[in-house]
């Protein structure tokens, strides 16, 4: 199997008006590699909406992304405190982000539901007090 | 639509993109929450928006936007302006409040949901 080109990227926790750099990089670097455009939207969503979530509640991570053959891979890790109930964060409207965040315009509980629905997998691995592990699949068109 | 002609109809000034006036937009949408924005928006070209800081920049970005509206005499940062003209992005800003901009444009037929057909499908 050939290797896939990748990108990574440290994300900053201690800055919000930051966050999303990352995701700004990735899109201008797969719009090099001559995607098609609706991909590099729905990559780069899914990624930005990872990124805001890494920076309310992790204090920032690190994020790949990787170009395989026949699809996009994101994969976003932090050391942040969890997710306690996975099925509940699920939950579109569901938030536990301070008002501080909501008055920035996010917060409204739709971060993961998002990312699941930009994408055509994604697979939560956490453990409270460890950290967390999201991996997302973006197919591409045949 | 083209974005001159909001400029117009919203009594707005650009604040970056003037070179880009011309080109045509098909729709819009208007909203303070970013995180609604990136949920239920699809194939929109313009943001009308409060909200001040620069994940609105950001969210405009990712989600293929041309022009971004801001209301209520609400005016950008310099690190927003930048972020803009790096991504060739319309900023206007206009002193009218978020429902009579969207009222305005809207019933001058920029829609909400109607997306442009492509491939005449």
């Amino acid at each position: 199997m050939s290797e896939g080109l990748s990108f990574h990227f440290d994300v900053d926790g201690e800055d919000f008006t930051s966050a999303g750099q990352a995701s700004v990089q990735v899109k201008k670097d797969l719009r090099r590699l001559g995607l098609d455009p609706e991909t590099i939207r729905r990559v780069s969503i899914a990624m930005y909406e990872g990124e805001i979530n890494m920076v309310i509640h992790a204090g920032g991570g690190h994020a790949e992304v990787r170009v395989e053959e026949d699809a996009i891979y994101i994969i976003l890790e932090d050391k942040g405190p969890g997710i306690a109930d996975i099925e509940q964060a699920m939950q579109a409207g569901f938030s536990t982000a301070p008002d501080t965040i909501r008055s920035l315009g996010f917060g409204a509980g739709m971060g993961l539901p998002n990312m699941k629905r930009y994408t055509d997998d994604m697979d939560i691995q956490s453990t409270v007090g460890v950290g967390t592990r999201i991996t997302m699949r973006v197919d591409l068109p045949r | 639509m083209k974005i001159c002609t909001i400029r117009d109809l919203l009594d707005a000034h650009v604040i970056c993109g003037e070179e880009r006036l011309g080109d045509h937009v098909y729709s819009a949408c208007g909203s303070d929450m970013m995180s609604d924005v990136l949920a239920y928006v699809k194939d929109q070209a313009v943001l009308l928006t409060g909200l001040v800081n620069a994940q609105v920049v950001r969210t405009a970005e990712m989600m293929d936007m041309h022009c971004i509206v801001f209301v209520r005499s609400k005016q950008p940062t310099p690190d927003m302006i930048e972020l803009a003209e790096e991504s060739g992005m319309v900023l206007l800003a206009s002193d009218k409040r978020l429902y009579e901009a969207c009222g305005i444009l809207y019933s001058n037929g920029l829609v909400g949901n109607k997306v442009k057909k492509e491939n005449g499908v």
